[in-house]
């Protein structure tokens, strides 16, 4: 059930899930207005509080934000390991004496969202922590193939890439499998965690496999850093074996669908081609990640002072 | 005279078996006798009715961050919080600051617990000039100090090459060589064990087999050398086997365990707490089932805390960039009594465990409970129930698992030289 | 304006997420087992009211063509759809019908209760048009309230009415109810629902008072 933040998919359940993404698609209707601003939360402070920087989920949590009407401040702390910056539990106990109506949280590192969530009174929102969860992208994507497909329950995701560092991956197998859908994962074996199987999924080492009869095909970003750790050779070889390209695609059922968090290694994980046409919903994940944030900030927002948080009945 | 009279207690002493009701006599500081209604007219006496009167518990690992680090604990906060939990010997690790790789260092550690330390504290030198795996440290004068093993622990030595030397010239000394087993290029950036736990918090991954990999070099190379290796804080099943193994062909091996290698799995760092962050890292289910039965079969010699005290400002950051470790002192008995609750062990195996094992490691005549030899003693009442406070503990730290825990068997008094110098309801008396 | 397109979900059905419930209602209009209450309208009575209401409106009305009905979840959907069949058999005319959901713009929204959205859907543009906003039970006013503001960010109407199956009066703000069914006084703590008999959104409907112990009121 659902509590006061939102820390990880592993934490909801199908029925939460449902009614997040039940609440998003009224959202979806408020970004077809003309006057694309509703009062909900009119006079409330969100803050983004990004120690890793990422403009896109930033600017879709800011756009989501001051849709709502709240006043959204953005907060970016150098990264703390080596300037000895204002540690974690500091920044956490200003921010909360700030008495701010929502937090959103994305760190390199797993585990400080929830460590922020612990100091303070306000719900917290996992942007991403390390290779850990990334929430809002998974219930993005889980909106996206409703779109498509009008159900979850019965279709085959397929997920390619990186998922031993994947937070994107992490949180799209609990999302789809609470869902009810069939989750494979397929990565070169570096890349692919030890004991993957026991989150549910099904892991392959070829793409072929992976793809065949899938309804859907995730894309994962590819991290140059690995490459430096020699995680797989090169990019060339990466694309051959597990990039995604129209050819390959045949593997899967006719009508499925392609998607990638973004932002694209074009040429690596997806094709040019792919990248850009149909059948990748690529622009759609996005414009549906500001629906589905309002939803969040919506469900999640809660009056101060006096209350002990929000959660929602 | 100056007498002491423990009087009532299940006495156990594993280097002679003894498991009993007994009295025992100390007189000027020395065990003078054991055995059943001892008279002794004008000595103090302590009332150990419903308790264990074991030997004074002997460390094999303990860091005692003096010099360089006494913001998190010192060689006086060290051995209050040893007493406190019934150590009246701890040995300390050389990665201070300066290391103690030099006489000099050995000889200031020293002056400090004569000076500051309830608790007897016996030097580890470093096997490598600034723990820095290359150049060997000088042995002889080291032990001339008073080191009495030679430890990278904290870090290891991974040229091969260099400890073979290491191995070999320890024979000169005939002293032990404890190796923190862990092979730096395949724990990488790991900070958890690598497993399912470890997929699910999305950190980076430690495996099993860093371990492994160096306990199976380490022992090859004592047989190389005849060396006496010493494997610190044992986490694996596969290490287990590995120094069973090396024993049973004959290789002069000994080995420690944690105490929360034996009663903590992965599961405990699912909250991200890094007070259950520490190398060797938590690990799976079935090593710790093996580290048990390791130690219950004896092929594990010793429990031993590798008591790390950190800052709670170092503790309180992103779990990767925490230092590892945590207290032990003042809770390792608590803890591993629980194997004692299931049976797995019996009290006298325990306590030889904390006691005559450790001390045999280190080659001493101690951790025995003999006349003549020094009233080095431990009252326990195993059933008594406490909940550990580290804000009330002695250590200058607080980063432990079990802080606000209930826990169950405590030590209730701990005598060195004779000397009362820890009472569970007076605290540490100084003399 | 091209952004008050139809709806592009209406093309998908009604969510995909719950199971399409006929005319976008939803099972908050189920009868409550738990308490009977007292019937102050049954279906019939309704039926009159509705078709009593749109005689008014054809009688006050100068421009026709220029309505637009407005139905407000839950209750007001199925209200202004049975107001739009009233006119079209009174006379003759095919009004456009829409729904606003007012949830994202109400002035209560507290701490920890969190009330689920509901289905907007406006076929049209609202600029220039006469809106008749439909509810099924008027009391504080502040609902029609947050549909005026709601209203406003989607256009500029030409004017703005209001139609309530009942008004059961406790009104904290100058709102004024153009066109009612039946005025019901009652007690603050009572509760007065408009509801389904079957749980089916067409009907047959009935309006219950009930005090705030369940039971029938006064």
């Amino acid at each position: 059930m659902m509590g006061r933040d939102l820390l990880g998919i592993e934490d909801l359940d199908r029925a939460d899930i449902e009614m997040i993404l039940d609440t998003a698609e009224h959202m979806q209707e408020v970004g077809l207005r003309d006057v694309k601003k509703v009062p909900t939360l009119r006079g409330r402070t969100i803050v983004n509080l990004f120690f890793e920087p990422s403009t896109r989920t930033r600017i879709s949590f800011e756009i989501a934000g001051k849709r709502l009407s709240a006043d959204v401040v953005n907060f970016t702390p150098s990264a703390s390991s080596l300037k000895k910056a204002e540690s974690i539990l500091d920044t956490a106990k200003t921010l909360d004496a700030m008495d701010p109506d929502a937090v959103v949280v994305r760190h390199a590192v797993a585990g400080v969202p929830k460590r922020i969530a612990d100091e303070l009174h306000a719900p917290v929102i996992n942007a991403g922590d390390g290779a850990h969860e990334h929430p809002t992208q998974a219930l993005l994507d889980l909106l996206t193939v409703y779109e498509e497909k009008g159900r979850i329950d019965g279709l085959t995701v397929a997920i390619i890439g990186d998922i031993a560092h994947s937070r994107v991956a992490r949180s799209n197998i609990y999302a789809f499998l609470k869902m009810g859908a069939e989750v494979r994962v397929a990565a070169p074996p570096t890349m692919i965690p030890a004991n993957v199987e026991t989150l549910g999924v099904k892991a392959f080492g070829s793409l072929r496999e992976a793809l065949d009869g899938a309804d859907v095909v995730m894309a994962l970003r590819i991290q140059r850093e690995r490459l430096a750790d020699a995680y797989f050779p090169s990019d060339r070889e990466y694309s051959a074996t597990f990039g995604i390209d129209r050819a390959k695609l045949r593997f899967a059922k006719d009508d499925a669908i392609v998607m990638h968090p973004g932002p694209v290694n074009r040429g690596v994980e997806l094709s040019h081609d792919l990248a850009d046409h149909r059948p990748s919903v690529i622009l759609d994940q996005v414009r549906n990640g500001v629906a589905l944030r309002m939803a969040v900030l919506y469900l999640l927002a809660a009056r101060h002072p006096g209350s002990k948080g929000g959660g929602w009945t | 005279m100056s007498r002491v009279l423990i009087r009532g207690g299940r006495v156990l002493d594993p280097a002679s078996g003894r498991d009993e009701t007994a009295d025992v006599l100390l007189e000027e500081g020395r065990v003078v006798a054991i055995g059943p209604s001892i008279e002794s007219r004008d000595a103090e006496r302590l009332d150990a009715t419903g308790c264990w009167v074991t030997p004074g518990f002997v460390d094999l690992h303990t860091h005692l961050r003096e010099p360089g680090q006494e913001y998190k604990e010192d060689v006086g906060s060290g051995g209050r919080a040893a007493v406190a939990g019934g150590f009246t010997t701890v040995a300390c690790m050389a990665n201070t600051s300066p290391v103690n790789d030099d006489p000099s260092v050995t000889d200031f550690i020293l002056d400090r617990a004569r000076q500051d330390s309830p608790a007897r504290v016996l030097p580890v030198a470093a096997a490598t000039k600034g723990l820095d795996g290359q150049v060997m440290t000088e042995m002889s004068a080291l032990v001339d100090a008073g080191a009495v093993a030679f430890s990278d622990d904290g870090h290891t030595i991974m040229d091969s090459g260099v400890q073979r030397r290491v191995f070999e010239y320890s024979r000169m000394v005939s002293k032990p060589v404890i190796v923190h087993a862990e092979d730096r290029s395949l724990v990488r950036d790991g900070v958890v064990n690598e497993g399912p736990v470890s997929t699910r918090l999305g950190l980076p991954g430690n495996p099993a087999a860093a371990e492994t990999v160096h306990v199976a070099r380490d022992i090859q190379l004592a047989a190389l050398t005849g060396a006496h290796v010493h494997v610190a804080h044992v986490s694996t099943a596969g290490a287990v086997e590995l120094v069973r193994e090396g024993r049973r062909r004959g290789v002069q091996v000994t080995a420690e365990v944690t105490p929360h290698h034996l009663t903590l799995t992965d599961e405990a760092t699912l909250g991200f707490d890094t007070n259950t962050k520490m190398a060797p890292p938590l690990r799976s289910a079935e090593d710790v089932r093996a580290c048990r039965e390791g130690l219950a079969d004896g092929t594990i010699d010793a429990v031993a805390t590798d008591h790390a005290p950190h800052a709670v400002h170092e503790k309180e950051v992103e779990f990767t960039l925490a230092p590892p470790g945590i207290l032990g002192l003042e809770t390792a008995l608590s803890v591993v009594l629980e194997l004692v609750r299931v049976d797995e062990l019996t009290p006298l195996q325990l306590v030889a465990a904390l006691t005559v094992n450790p001390a045999q490691v280190l080659g001493l005549r101690a951790g025995r409970l003999e006349p003549g030899l020094p009233g080095d003693i431990v009252i326990v009442d195993p059933d008594r129930e406490w909940v550990y406070d580290p804000a009330k503990g002695y250590s200058k730290s607080r980063n432990s698992p079990w802080a606000g825990a209930s826990l169950q068997g405590r030590v209730i008094a701990t005598l060195v030289d004779g000397h009362l110098v820890f009472h569970a309801d007076r605290g540490v008396l100084l003399p | 304006m091209a952004k008050n397109t139809p709806d592009l979900r209406s093309s998908r059905g009604s969510g995909a997420i719950h199971a399409p419930v006929a005319g976008g209602v939803e099972s908050a209009l189920s009868h409550d087992r738990e308490a009977d209450g007292r019937v102050v309208l049954d279906d019939l009575a309704i039926r009159r009211s509705l078709v009593r209401i749109a005689h008014e409106i054809v009688e006050r009305t100068d421009d026709l063509p220029s309505l637009y009905l407005v139905g407000i979840p839950n209750g007001g959907v199925p209200l202004a759809r049975r107001l739009a069949a009233n006119l079209r058999d009174v006379a003759e005319l095919e009004v456009v019908v829409g729904m606003l959901d007012t949830t994202l713009y109400r002035d209560d929204l507290t701490a920890g209760a969190r009330p689920r959205l509901r289905r907007t859907e406006m076929p049209s543009a609202v600029d220039d048009r006469i809106v008749i906003l439909v509810d099924d039970v008027a009391s504080t006013g502040r609902t029609i309230r947050a549909a005026m503001d709601a209203l406003m960010d989607f256009g500029r109407p030409r004017a703005v009415q209001v139609v309530a199956l009942v008004d059961r009066g406790h009104r904290e703000l100058p709102i004024k109810i153009d066109y009612v069914g039946k005025n019901i006084p009652t007690r603050h703590d009572d509760r007065v629902l408009f509801r389904s008999l079957e749980g089916d959104a067409e009907g047959p409907f009935e309006v219950v008072i009930l005090n705030e112990n369940g039971g029938p009121g006064a």
